[in-house]
C-alpha cells in the first residue's frame, strides 16, 4: 500500500433479536464499565445499550447507542417481522428528544457506544462479553478505504472552533495574532 | 457512603396518603444483611400480634435482597413480607425479574407499605417523586395488561411494575402479585387487594456503589460464564421434554393418585411438539444467564410466562392434558391466581361434589365436563360469588366453613396452607422436619441443599461428594457416604441437614439470590455457583463488610430465630408443626417426637418450640426474649438444654474460611 495505512477495521455489534433473554446484563456491564472509578458504580439508564422490551409482544431488542439528533424524527413506522409488531423507535440508535434512552440521567447529555475502547484493548466490548447466548456478537471486518491517520489534538481543538465561529472567523483572529507576535 | 444499598426506605401511608422517605440504619444491614431479614425486623417491631392481618397496622414490605443491582448474577429477588390471612402468620414470598434492582436505581431499599386506601390506587415511584395514584381505570384488569396500561400512560416503557389481578382484589387468598416473568405467591396478593393497591410501577436512574469493584466485576463475569455452563443449575426441567419427575412422582387429583407408569415416549413427542408451536421464546430474569421462564403464546389468549412447575399443575389437578394446562394459564395468570394451590383448592371443591358434600344447589349452572368446571370455578373464585367466596379461602377454611365432612378432604395442608401435592412411603427424617418446622409454608422454600435420595452405590457416592462444592463441612460429606436407606439416618445428622437446608434458604432471602442458583441446587453436587463457601466473599467484595463463613450461619441463624419469633408471638406451637397425616403411608410417631424432640434441643429452643432466652440473647435479639418473658411467652427461670444445643451448633458451623472444616 502507497500510503502504508493499514485497511480499515470496521468494528461492529451483530444483534440477533431471537436470541435475546431481556436478561440485561448488557446494560449492567455497560454502565459498569463506563462508570468512574471502573466498575465502582452500577446504572442501567448510563448503560449505551438498552435493551427495549415488549413482554405481551414478545419484543426484545438491544440496541446500542449511536449519535445524537437535536429533533425527533417524523416517521413512525411499524414493522411486522414474523408476526410480531416493532416500533420503529426499537431498532433506532439514535439518542433523541422523544425518548429517554441514552441519555446520561444527571445531565441530559447525549451517550454513545464507544465499542468499549481501552488501553489495553479489551477482546470484545463488555456488553457482547456478558451475553453468553450470542444476542450480541462481536465482528471485525475490512472496510472500504484505509485507516485514518490519528488526527492530532491541535487540529480537532481547531475545527471544533472553527465549527462555533465559521472558518474565517478562526483564520481571521489567528492572521492577527500572527502579525501581533511578529510586531 | 453506602455500598450496594441506597440507605433509604420508602414508607407509605395508604390510609392518609402520606409518603415519605426515611433513612435506615446502616446497624441492621451488618446484623441481618437485608431482603426478608430487615424486613423481619420492621415486622417484629411494628406489628404487634393482636393485629389482624385485614388490619390496616398490618404492614406489606417489598424489600430488595442486600445484592440487587450489583454485578452478582442472578442476585435479582424481590421480597415481599406480611402477615397472612390465610395462617394468621408471617408470609414468606420472593419474585425474580427486575424490579429489585429499578427499585434501588430509584433510590429505595424497601418500600414499606401501611394503612388502607379507600378506593383502589397505584403507587408511581420515580427516583425521587412519589405519588398515589387512582387506579379506577384498572379494576379488573389482568396483571401483565395493568402493567401495560401503566407504562402506557406514564409514558415509561422502561418502568417496571407489579401487579394484581381480579383476584387479588377481590381478596382471593390464593392471590398473586405479579411482575414480569415471575410471581409472589403464599398469601401476599390478598393483602395487596386489601390495602386496595393495584400496582406499583418503579423507574430509577441512580447508581448502585460497589465496595471492590475492580475484584468483584472480574468475579462476576466469571461466574457468569460458569453458571451459564452449568446444566445443574437454573431450572433444567424448564427446557426439558421429560417430565417423569413430576407426572410419575407427584400425586394428582386432590394430591390423592400417583400415575407411576404415566409418562411414555408416544406423549413426551406429542407434548414436546406443542410445547415447540406455543414457545416465543426463553426469557431470564435481571443479569442471569440462565433461561428460566418460557414465553407461551397460547391460541386466544395474551402471552404469559412459565413459572417453574404451574406447566402441569392445573392438567395433574383435573387429570388432562397439556393443553388444558397451557390454556388455562391463559386465564389464572391475567387473575392473579398462584398455580400450585389454586388447583388444588379447585380439585378438592371437585372431591365434594363427587361425595355430595357440596350440590348443584351450591354450584347453580355446573358444567358437566372438568375442564367447563375448573373455568367455571376459576371465575366464582376470582370473584368470590355463591360458592367461589368460600372456595377463595384455601381448602383448610373452606372444610370448615363447608363442613358436613369437608375436613375430611383437607389432607395436604400444614399450618392451613397447601403444600406440594407429594405422597410417598416412608418417612425420610430430615424432610418430616422441614415440613413439620418450616415457616414459609412451601417445602420448595425450605429443601434443596442436601440430596432427597441416597445413592445405591458407593462408588457412586464416592464421585458424589468429592466435587459438591456446596457441604459446609467434611460431617455432610460423611453422612451421605453412610447414608444407606432414605428413611434411616441419625437423629444428629437429620437435625443438621434440616438446618444447612433452610439455613441456606434464610440467606438467600436477605440477600436476593435465586434460589435456582444456590438453596435449591446444592442437592445435586457438583461445582453450584452459590454456597456459603463463597457467599461471604461476594457480600464483603460488594458491600465492604467484613464478613467469614462463621458471621454469615450466625446472621443466617438470627434471621430464622425472628422469624420464628414473629410467628411464636402469633401463636404458633408444637402443636401446629404436623406434615399431613397420610404425606407418607408408613408413620412412627414416636421417632417423629424424637426427632421434633431432638430438632428443638438442636436449635435452642425449648420443647414447645419457642426460642429459648439463651438463644436469642446470644444471637443479640434481647428485645424478643424480653418480649416473650413480658408476655408469658417465656418464663423468667426456664432453663434451656441450651448447653447441648450450642454444642451441636457449633458442630454444624463452619471453621472461617481458611481454617478447614469439622
Amino acid at each position: 500500500m502507497s500510503s502504508g495505512l493499514k485497511p480499515k477495521i470496521i468494528k461492529d455489534i451483530k444483534v440477533d433479536v431471537d436470541k435475546c433473554t431481556g436478561c440485561r446484563a448488557c446494560e449492567m456491564a455497560c454502565s459498569a464499565f463506563h462508570a468512574v472509578p471502573k466498575y465502582s458504580s452500577i446504572n442501567p439508564s448510563k448503560a449505551r445499550i438498552r435493551v427495549i422490551v415488549d413482554e405481551l409482544r414478545d419484543v426484545y431488542v438491544p440496541v446500542r447507542a449511536g449519535d445524537c439528533a437535536q429533533a425527533e424524527c417524523n416517521g413512525r413506522e411499524l414493522y411486522i417481522i414474523n408476526g410480531k409488531q416493532y416500533d420503529e423507535c426499537a431498532f433506532c440508535r439514535v439518542s433523541c428528544p422523544s425518548r429517554d434512552l441514552f441519555k446520561e440521567p444527571d445531565s441530559g447529555l447525549p451517550l454513545k457506544c464507544d465499542m468499549c475502547e481501552d488501553d489495553p484493548p479489551l477482546s470484545e466490548p463488555m456488553c457482547v462479553q456478558v451475553c453468553p447466548h450470542d444476542a450480541l456478537t462481536y465482528e471485525e471486518r475490512e472496510g472500504e478505504g484505509e485507516e485514518e491517520k490519528p488526527r492530532e489534538e491541535l487540529e480537532i481543538g481547531l475545527e471544533a472552533l472553527s465549527t462555533k465561529h465559521g472558518l474565517q472567523k478562526v483564520m481571521d483572529a489567528l492572521g492577527r495574532m500572527s502579525v501581533s507576535k511578529k510586531g | 457512603m453506602r455500598y450496594t444499598e441506597t440507605g433509604f426506605n420508602l414508607e407509605i401511608d395508604l390510609t392518609r396518603g402520606n409518603i415519605e422517605r426515611v433513612e435506615t440504619d446502616p446497624g441492621l444491614t451488618e446484623i441481618h444483611l437485608g431482603g426478608q431479614g430487615t424486613a423481619g425486623k420492621i415486622l417484629w417491631d411494628r406489628v404487634p400480634p393482636e393485629v389482624d392481618p385485614f388490619s390496616p397496622d398490618n404492614l406489606l414490605i417489598f424489600s430488595t435482597g442486600l445484592l440487587n443491582a450489583t454485578p452478582v448474577p442472578g442476585a435479582n429477588r424481590t421480597v415481599v413480607n406480611t402477615f397472612s390471612p390465610q395462617t394468621n402468620l408471617f408470609a414468606h414470598s420472593l419474585f425474580g425479574g427486575y424490579f429489585g434492582p429499578e427499585l434501588k436505581h430509584a433510590g429505595y431499599d424497601k418500600i414499606v407499605i401501611g394503612g388502607k386506601s379507600s378506593s383502589l390506587v397505584y403507587l408511581w415511584i420515580n427516583n425521587d417523586k412519589v405519588e398515589i395514584r387512582d387506579a379506577g381505570h384498572l379494576q379488573g384488569k389482568g396483571c401483565q395488561e395493568t402493567a401495560a396500561l401503566i407504562r402506557q400512560e406514564l409514558k415509561e416503557p422502561k418502568a417496571q411494575v407489579a401487579a394484581i389481578g381480579l383476584a387479588g382484589e377481590n381478596r382471593v387468598y390464593m392471590a398473586t402479585i405479579d411482575h414480569a416473568n415471575s410471581s409472589a405467591s403464599r398469601g401476599v396478593g390478598v393483602i395487596m387487594g386489601d390495602k386496595k393497591l393495584k400496582a406499583i410501577a418503579v423507574r430509577g436512574t441512580k447508581g448502585i456503589n460497589i465496595a471492590r469493584p475492580t475484584e468483584l466485576f472480574e468475579l462476576c463475569n466469571r461466574l457468569r460464564k460458569e453458571i451459564y455452563e452449568n446444566p445443574k443449575c437454573g431450572d433444567p426441567m424448564a427446557h426439558e421434554d421429560d417430565e417423569t419427575f413430576h407426572l410419575d412422582n407427584f400425586a394428582w387429583g386432590n394430591a390423592r393418585e400417583r400415575k407411576k407408569g404415566y409418562w411414555n415416549e408416544e406423549l413426551e413427542k406429542k407434548w414436546a411438539a406443542l410445547t415447540r408451536k406455543v414457545r416465543d421464546r426463553e426469557t431470564g430474569c435481571y443479569n442471569c444467564p440462565k433461561t428460566c421462564h418460557a414465553v407461551i403464546k397460547w391460541p386466544g389468549r395474551s402471552r404469559y410466562f412459565l413459572k417453574c412447575f404451574n406447566k402441569l399443575t392445573y392438567l395433574m389437578a383435573a387429570h388432562k392434558e397439556l393443553e388444558f394446562n397451557y390454556d388455562i394459564l391463559g386465564v389464572t395468570q391475567e387473575y392473579g391466581l398462584d398455580g400450585f394451590s389454586t388447583p388444588q383448592v379447585i380439585a378438592f371443591a371437585l372431591e365434594l361434589y363427587e361425595a355430595g358434600i357440596i350440590t348443584d344447589q351450591d354450584l347453580p349452572g355446573f358444567p358437566p365436563d372438568v375442564e367447563g368446571r375448573f373455568y367455571w370455578l376459576i371465575e366464582k373464585i376470582v370473584r368470590r360469588e355463591g360458592i367461589g367466596d368460600i372456595l377463595a379461602n384455601g381448602v383448610y377454611w373452606a372444610a370448615r366453613q363447608i363442613g358436613k365432612g369437608a375436613e375430611q378432604y383437607d389432607h395436604n395442608t400444614i399450618k392451613k396452607f397447601e403444600q406440594v401435592t407429594i405422597k410417598l412411603g416412608k418417612v425420610n427424617p430430615p424432610y418430616f422436619l422441614m415440613y413439620a418446622t418450616g415457616e414459609k409454608m412451601n417445602i420448595t422454600q425450605i429443601e434443596g441443599s442436601y440430596p432427597q435420595d441416597p445413592l445405591p452405590a458407593m462408588e457412586e457416592r464416592e464421585r458424589f461428594v468429592k466435587d459438591w462444592v456446596a457441604a459446609p463441612n467434611d460431617k455432610f460429606k460423611q453422612m451421605f457416604l453412610k447414608w444407606e436407606k432414605r428413611n434411616d439416618l441419625p437423629l444428629e445428622a437429620s437435625c443438621a441437614i434440616c438446618d444447612w437446608n433452610e439455613m441456606m434458604h434464610y440467606i438467600d432471602d436477605a440477600i436476593g439470590l435465586c434460589g435456582f442458583l444456590s438453596s435449591f441446587r446444592g442437592q445435586f453436587g457438583g461445582r453450584i455457583p452459590y454456597h456459603t463457601h463463597n457467599i461471604p466473599d461476594l457480600i464483603s467484595l460488594a458491600t465492604g463488610m467484613d464478613l467469614d463463613e462463621d458471621r454469615l450461619w450466625e446472621i443466617g441463624r438470627r434471621n430464622r430465630n425472628l422469624v420464628r419469633a414473629l410467628n411464636v408471638r402469633r401463636g404458633l406451637r408444637r402443636k401446629d408443626e404436623k406434615p399431613p397425616e397420610d404425606h407418607w403411608k408408613i408413620r412412627d410417631p414416636e421417632m417423629e417426637t424424637r426427632l421434633l424432640d431432638a430438632y428443638y434441643e438442636f436449635k435452642g429452643w425449648n420443647n414447645e418450640g419457642i426460642p429459648c432466652k439463651e438463644t436469642l440473647d446470644k444471637l443479640g435479639l434481647d428485645y424478643v426474649s424480653e418480649d416473650f418473658i413480658q408476655r408469658s411467652i417465656l418464663t423468667d427461670n426456664e432453663s434451656i438444654p441450651a448447653k447441648k444445643a450450642s454444642a451441636l451448633n457449633a458442630k454444624n458451623r463452619v471453621r472461617g474460611a481458611g481454617g478447614g472444616y469439622e
